[in-house]
């Protein structure tokens, strides 16, 4: 199938549905699951993941005081106790801060003035997170109203809708439009590939995101089951890099919701390291979507230097 | 630094500073498995020394280091082994009820499964496989195959509708050194579940599994004479297939050994059945999941380090996606890791033996200088010492070349492009062999149609190297004649009575 687009400009796209084949496509994203990381490759990846999250709290009981307790976790993702016990051990790196914390705009304002002079990025889920079920025109002023309050990052959602029911059309220029409406904002555009139904179509909306401009394509929004899963998260990747190919630019990848342990983050970015290689081993092109996970990374940390883990309570919770 | 993906684009990013992982060694312990110094014959439930006191050294090719003795088995050894299995076979085992038959081999596919590991390992050490492999595929498949037939023991009045069965005899199997202990499960089980006993000849090569296998026999106290175990190299074979009561030889090995014994066994009214080698053809279209198509190339032909005698050692390309794969078989070649099979992060192993090694070796030198494209991955590290090889591959290859002829046996790809389907079924079918066949596509209706036209045993649509006891497997003209597994494999192991 080709799906013929213009761009906002008025040229002709000619996108070809890259077929998926979902059996193969699964035994290989289980593949990275039995590559066994130890020692110093371990410790490096476990650093490295706490570097490309971005903490996330997307509740309708969100509040500011909630917001500024995670960007404070965000910041200093160690409680100071276990900080001061880390850095009794020979060789102890401290811990980075993470990539980003993603609110909704409402939040954007508090995150921004908790985390200033930090360099942790403020990402805001706009457009009518999580559905998209409203115009484009109020999704235009969710996007303009995060950017104005300070949002460097915007993570949009697709119409699902439009794109079950074939207006590719539509989707491009949603996508185009929100992408303006950033200005100098990164945007990572989500499929919420839950709601899509098969890995032909994870493939094909990679696409299309990526072609109507997207920063980061990213897999869900955690509302939805399932969320991010390693089949998924490779059929993007390998859009990624079939994008690459053509024309010399590297786009980022976002797995969001359901990666909760240490063990799944390395497994993922094993996926990353053997799909795209060294160059997207970034927070500049790699995102955990998570809260749950960082407490897990951490421990895995403490467990790496000292051979045995903390005590529970030893992590705070935000 | 590692870049695995290449652009077509003219203005080529800067490389980005990137984050190198490099997997640190994550080595399968072997102290689970004790390898005795010298390992004897294994004849009527009993270990016996060789008639003639002569021992051979099985090697690591991993490491070259030597594992232990083992007995070289001559003609009066074999006579011993045949004659306490042909004891066996009329004192007791033919006399056995299937069901009680079926309880020894499930017993002894519950007694693999809890020595998976240790068999596993020992696998790995002896034959060069990666520990991945051997966990994954190898053990698992065993047992199976174990309790595959374990089912079927008590049930032979059904295998042939309307028809009484019956045991053939002593039936004289010799396996090769690429599975092992897969191949030794592949042969032993259809024949205990049948009520023919056995006396088994492992490649002198890789001998250890098979062994160890025996001590599970004796562990689930199969009765004495039932499996007997003759280890040499070609010699003990020739005695063996040549007894005069052996009932039935089964052999899984290189072409031209098959030959000889084919031509040994005319006239002699012994049934035979031959797993031979292959040349066996991945037909990728342009309509094919390619990312998929690439993986499943890749493990067809790269499995085992190539030494699978279904490997998908030729590549056909619909030439109007060639370059596009092509291009995304050299990225994906470049994150093969070759090295100590006992880690588990090893992709690659060792090639089995030096001879092995040598043989691959002159035939990738025979490749360049008849003018094919030649390919490996340039950043694969090797180990020092050990017999390893880089994945290769050959493009524009010509049918009349001998990469794309002859069977390398190892990690080596001859790839050709063709323009329509009628063409790539010619082109897949010309070779004298035809074990497996793959065919690439999402169009259902052409993968029938190809398939039809494919001169192969066994055929995949969309996946490779796909095993399992219920489903037959054998070839066509130089890849050998009867099929194992399933209830086809059955019927090499008895007499259809009218």
């Amino acid at each position: 199938m080709i799906v013929d687009l213009r761009s906002t400009g008025g040229a002709a796209i000619a996108l070809a549905a890259v077929p998926v084949d979902s059996v193969g496509a699964e035994e290989r994203a289980a593949f990275f699951a039995k590559r066994s990381v130890k020692q110093q490759s371990k410790l490096d990846l476990l650093y490295l993941a706490i570097r490309m999250m971005d903490l996330t709290t997307l509740e309708g009981a969100d509040t500011p005081a909630r917001v500024r307790q995670m960007c404070n976790k965000a910041r200093q993702p160690a409680a100071p106790a276990l900080t001061e016990a880390l850095s009794k051990i020979a060789g102890f790196r401290p811990i980075p801060a993470v990539a980003a914390v993603c609110v909704y705009p409402l939040l954007v304002p508090h995150a921004v003035k908790a985390l200033q002079g930090s360099g942790v990025h403020v990402a805001s889920v706009a457009t009518s997170f999580p559905s998209g079920q409203t115009s484009l025109a109020t999704r235009l002023v969710d996007v303009h109203e995060a950017v104005d309050a300070g949002a460097d990052e915007i993570d949009m959602v697709i119409n699902r809708g439009a794109f079950l029911a074939g207006e590719y059309q539509q989707v491009f220029d949603e996508i185009a439009a929100v992408r303006d409406a950033c200005g100098a904002a990164h945007l990572k555009v989500i499929l919420e590939t839950g709601e899509l139904g098969s890995l032909d179509r994870v493939r094909l909306a990679s696409d299309l995101a990526i072609a109507a401009g997207a920063h980061f394509i990213k897999t869900s929004t955690g509302k939805i089951q399932p969320a991010a899963t390693p089949p998924v998260t490779l059929v993007m990747l390998q859009a990624i890099a079939d994008h690459y190919r053509k024309t010399g630019e590297r786009i980022g990848m976002k797995p969001a919701g359901g990666i909760r342990t240490a063990k799944q983050a390395i497994a993922y970015l094993c996926m990353l390291y053997e799909t795209l290689g060294s160059a997207w081993m970034t927070p500049d092109l790699y995102r955990f979507g998570a809260s749950a996970l960082l407490n897990d990374v951490l421990r895995q940390i403490f467990k790496q230097y000292t051979g045995r883990y903390y005590y529970d309570k030893g992590y705070s919770l935000d | 630094m590692t870049e695995y993906l290449a652009t077509t684009h003219a203005s080529k990013p800067a490389p980005a500073a990137g984050f190198v992982l490099d997997y640190a060694p994550s080595i399968e312990s072997h102290k689970i498995v004790q390898i005795p110094a010298r390992h004897e014959l294994f004849i009527g439930g009993k270990w016996t020394p060789p008639t003639a006191g002569r021992y051979f050294a099985s090697v690591n090719p991993a490491t070259d280091e030597v594992l232990s003795q083992i007995a070289d088995a001559d003609a009066a050894d074999v006579d011993a082994a045949v004659r306490a299995a042909r004891s066996a076979y009329e004192r007791r085992w033919s006399k056995l009820s299937g069901r009680e038959r079926g309880r020894y081999l499930f017993r002894i596919a519950r007694l693999i499964q809890e020595r998976s590991r240790e068999l596993a390992v020992l696998e790995s050490i002896d034959n060069g496989k990666p520990i991945r492999e051997s966990r994954d595929v190898d053990l698992p498949l065993v047992a199976a195959h174990f309790f595959y037939y374990a089912g079927w023991a008590d049930k032979l009045d059904y295998a042939v509708p309307g028809r009484k069965v019956a045991p053939l005899g002593v039936a004289g199997q010799v396996i090769p050194w690429n599975f092992p202990l897969l191949m030794a499960a592949w042969k032993i089980a259809p024949a205990l579940a049948c009520g023919n006993t056995v006396v088994l000849k492992p490649a002198e090569q890789t001998p250890l599994t098979a062994l160890k296998l025996m001590e599970i026999f004796e562990e689930a106290g199969l009765p004495p004479g039932v499996v007997n175990l003759v280890t040499g190299a070609g010699a003990a074979g020739a005695a063996l297939v040549s007894h005069p009561l052996v009932s039935k030889v089964a052999f899984t090995g290189s072409t031209e050994v098959g030959k000889t014994i084919a031509r040994s066994l005319a006239g002699t009214g012994k049934r035979l059945t031959l797993e031979l080698g292959g040349k066996s053809a991945h037909i990728v279209f342009e309509d094919a999941a390619i990312d998929q198509a690439v993986e499943g190339v890749v493990n067809g032909i790269y499995f085992n380090q190539g030494h699978v005698c279904c490997a998908g050692s030729r590549l056909l390309l619909e030439e109007s996606v060639s370059a596009l794969f092509l291009d995304k078989l050299q990225a994906r070649m470049r994150q093969l890791r070759v090295g100590n099979p006992l880690d588990k992060n090893t992709d690659i192993g060792a090639i089995n033996s030096k001879p092995e090694l040598e043989k691959i070796r002159r035939l990738i030198e025979l490749g360049k200088s008849e003018g094919a494209h030649y390919f490996e991955p340039e950043n694969t590290r090797l180990p020092d010492k050990g017999n390893f090889l880089r994945p290769c591959y050959f493009s524009d290859v010509a049918a009349s070349h001998t990469v794309s002829r002859v069977e390398v046996f190892g990690p080596v790809l001859a790839i050709s492009t063709f323009r329509t389907p009628a063409e790539a079924v010619a082109k897949a079918n010309d070779t004298p062999y035809g074990l497996a066949a793959g065919i690439w596509s999402e169009k259902g209706s052409k993968i029938h149609k190809v398939a039809a036209g494919l001169r192969a045993g066994v055929i995949w649509a969309n996946t490779y190297n796909q095993f399992d006891p219920s489903s037959p497997f054998g070839g066509y003209g130089e890849s050998g004649f009867g099929r194992e597994g399933g209830r086809h494999g059955l019927l090499a192991y008895l007499e259809v009575q009218a």
